[in-house]
Order: C-alpha cells, then structure tokens, then sequence
C-alpha cells in the first residue's frame, strides 16, 4: 500500500485501484478497534459537519453513517425528502445549492435516480459519498462486504464468491463486483435469467465475473454467498412468476448452503425477505455474517469520513 | 507499557523484553495510534493513515508508561493520554522517551528519558531503528542555513 488518499468524493468504486480499495479496508481495520474501546468516540472530526440527505428511505445505511460521523465527533444534520421542500417540488440543483451553503463538509446521498452523486459532487464545494444511487452503485456496501469477507476468509486471492438474486436491479451487486474482483476474487452471478442483465447472461460478463443459472451449481465449492433483497415489486412488473418459486429456485436453504465449502460464510445486505431469498435458519444460522456486516458498515463510513473530511478541502 | 507508534511501539517492546529478561516480570504491553487524537489534523495536507492501536488490557487502577522516540512540542503526547484515557481510567499515566529535545508548547514532561538533547526549534532529530530497516542511530540534522 503506497501513498495518500486523493480523492474527494465516494461515487462508485468501478475506477477505483486495489491501493485505494487496500487503504480503506486498513483504515476500517483501526476504526472497528475504535468502535471496540470503552468510549466509542475520537475527536477527528470536530468541528466538521456532515449532511446526511436521503431522497430515499432507508434506515440501516442512515444510521451507519449517523454513528460513524458521531463517532469522530462529526456534526450530523439529517434532510429526508419526505418533511424537506423536496416534497414541494424544490430541484436537486436547488437542494444541493442549499447545503452547500449550509456549509456542509461532508455530503452523504442517497437518490432514486442512478448518477445523482456525480450531478452533486460537480456542484458543490462539499466531499460526496455516495449512499445507493438507483441502479447504479452502493460503494460503501460494496466495501464493508470486502472487509467482512477478507476478515472471515483471509485473502481473496482466488476466492469465488457467489452473489445470487436480482442483479439487474442491484447496485449492491454491481458494487461488490467493482470491490471484490481487484482484491483477487472471482464472483458467480445467480438468479433468474429476467433480473441479470442480458449481456451478462450470454457470456459478455465484465473481468472475473460469471454467470450460472442454476444456483446448486454455482454454490459447489463456493467460498462465500451474497444473497441480494428480493423487492416483491418485480413480480408485479412480470419478471418473476411468483415469490414461491423465487424461493424454490433461488432462495438460501440450509440444504444449498451446505453445497459450499465447510464454514463458507453467509451475507446479506439487509433488509432480509426471510423464507424468500434467504430461510430464517441460514439467516440466523451458524454461517451468518449478517450481523457483522451491519457492525463493519459503521467502521468502513468512519474510514471513508475520515479518509475525506479530515483534510482541509482542496478547493480547485 | 504502550508505545506510541511508529516507533514508540518498537521501543517499547524493547524495552518490554528488557525488563523480561532483567526482572522476569512480563508486563503487558499494548501500542496506541494517535493520528485520530492529533490538533492538527485540519492542517495537515492529507488525511494521515490510521493505524490500529491494540491494548489488549485493561488500563484501569494501572499505572500506564507511555513509550515514545522524540519529546518535542509534547502535542503527540496530549494526544496519546486522550486516547488512553478512552480506554479507561489509569491510577497514573507516565512517560519514558528516548530523546528530550526540548522545546515543548504543552505542559509536559518526560519521567524517564535516555538522553536530553539540546536542540533549535528548527532542527530535525530523525530516529532510526533495527526494526524500521535502518541501523539504531538517533541523528541530529540541523536546519539548512540560508546562504
């Protein structure tokens, strides 16, 4: 690992060196020692603020980032769009103009529409990070599953890692691939031939990344599975029969599970549909690293805050 | 015993094993990262790299020596017993260096120190070790005189 953080936002990891991804997954590592002293709090972050603005719901992601910038001492303002003036028809341009001359140091963003991010981090003298845009990136998941799995599995290096669900739909999926696939791992894709992309399906997969139907097979031998969250709205959108069949097909039983290597671990990225993508039993089973992920996702923001807020702005 | 690290660790650990040998007391030792606890961290360039600190004891009703190379302005000091202390309350907290070089902006002293150093504010005492790939030599580099 060699030199210094550079970079001012967080908007995907896709263009991303396995240096910077090793630099965060470091800072992660002494940030979780933090989050395991008696006082869960350092003063890095005095007197900096950071606006956590979700135009889309979410609570776990919220309060990950919410703990994390309280934990180096961060001021923390929350802007929802339901109760803000997004509600009364104000444009992204306007709201980003608005905390920006709040004096936000820090910009935490979670939107509906893919890009979003970008549109902010060109507009603003604030550091971005990206929460979810749409379909397109969810970094920051992407990179506490990169830690909760090298803590579990040691080096990735030739790693195969399963990732099974609605892929098209799935910026936690697409942001996995961007992580995991620099530090040496290689990623199965599974679930139903409607929800992955079609280029994907036929071959045209990016580097170190495949596609198998057929979930019993992708899971043979497999070092580690990422169930995705099955959101029920794609059935009604015609892509899936039913959720009965979903589960049949390509829902985590203890039974499919157990076609993995010994011990090979579980994750999820939450909110769970158990008895659906994942049985209850898995879920909570001897495998799970679903809790774990929750407590990494805290210790990955303070690193990604701390890698961006703890230096003054370099203003252009 | 906790160093302060880089480097205060390596001494540390020195000096742990010293008094292993010498005294056959087996003393816990743990190394403290201050970088999160620094004043000046909106000053600095760059975020400095954060390291793990690993105190894998207990630091109540204990008197903690905290081990560093250089005694200077006493910042990195303030810091450490920031940090220390959110681990826990310490019966008392002392302070073994290498080198005093003075110039101190904080109200600090060392308990213990291996040599005192007379220095100019602008001078750059460098500390190499063993450990780091060096040779042990503490040098004295006075500042580059205008010509």
């Amino acid at each position: 690992m060699t030199g210094t953080w550079q970079r001012r936002h967080v908007l995907a990891t896709d263009d991303w060196s396995r240096d910077e991804i090793e630099q965060v997954l470091q800072t992660t590592g002494a940030m979780a020692e933090v989050l395991q002293r008696p006082i869960r709090r350092t003063p890095a972050l005095r007197g900096r603020t950071v606006i956590l603005f979700f135009a889309e719901s979410s609570t776990r992601t919220r309060v990950s980032f919410e703990l994390a910038a309280k934990a180096l001492s961060a001021d923390v303002t929350n802007i929802t769009a339901s109760g803000s003036s997004v509600e009364k028809g104000e444009t992204l341009l306007d709201t980003v103009r608005t905390l920006t001359a709040l004096g936000g140091d820090v910009i935490v963003m979670r939107h509906a529409a893919s890009g979003a991010p970008y549109f902010v981090a060109e507009r603003t003298a604030a550091a971005v990070i990206n929460a979810g845009d749409g379909w397109h990136a969810h970094p920051t998941q992407g990179l506490l599953d990169a830690y909760t799995l090298r803590a579990a599995l040691g080096d990735l290096q030739g790693k195969r890692i399963v990732i099974v669900g609605d892929i098209t739909h799935s910026r936690v999926a697409r942001s996995d691939i961007d992580t995991l696939v620099p530090l040496g791992a290689t990623v199965t894709l599974s679930g139903p031939p409607t929800l992955v992309p079609s280029a994907w399906r036929c071959g045209m997969t990016p580097r170190g990344v495949s596609f198998e139907a057929d979930l019993d097979r992708a899971l043979d031998g497999a070092d580690a599975v990422i169930a995705l969250r099955l959101q029920k709205e794609r059935q009604h959108a015609g892509l899936l029969p039913s959720m009965r069949e979903y589960a049949h097909a390509w829902g985590l039983s203890e039974a499919r599970v157990g076609r993995m290597r010994p011990d090979a671990p579980v994750l999820h990225p939450g909110p769970m549909n158990e008895g659906i993508e994942i049985a209850a039993s898995v879920a909570h089973g001897a495998r799970s690293l679903i809790e774990t992920q929750v407590t990494n996702g805290v210790a990955v923001r303070m690193a990604l805050l701390y890698l961006l807020a703890a230096a003054p702005e370099q203003k252009e | 015993m906790v160093g302060i690290r880089a480097r205060g660790d390596l001494l540390a650990a020195r000096l742990h094993e010293a008094i292993r040998a010498n005294e056959h007391v087996d003393l816990p030792l743990g190394s403290l990262d201050i970088t999160l606890y620094r004043d000046d961290l909106t000053r600095v360039g760059n975020a400095p790299i954060v390291r793990e600190s690993v105190i894998p004891f207990s630091v109540d009703d204990r008197v903690v020596v905290l081990v560093d190379d250089v005694l200077f302005t006493g910042r990195t000091i303030r810091a450490a017993m920031d940090a220390l202390v959110d681990y826990g309350r310490p019966r008392a907290i002392r302070l073994a260096v290498l080198v005093d070089r003075g110039h101190r902006e904080l109200p600090i002293r060392a308990d213990f120190v291996g040599k005192n150093v007379p220095t100019a504010a602008t001078d750059d005492v460098r500390v190499q070790l063993v450990e780091t790939g060096g040779r042990d030599e503490v040098e004295l580099v006075p500042a580059a005189v205008p010509a």
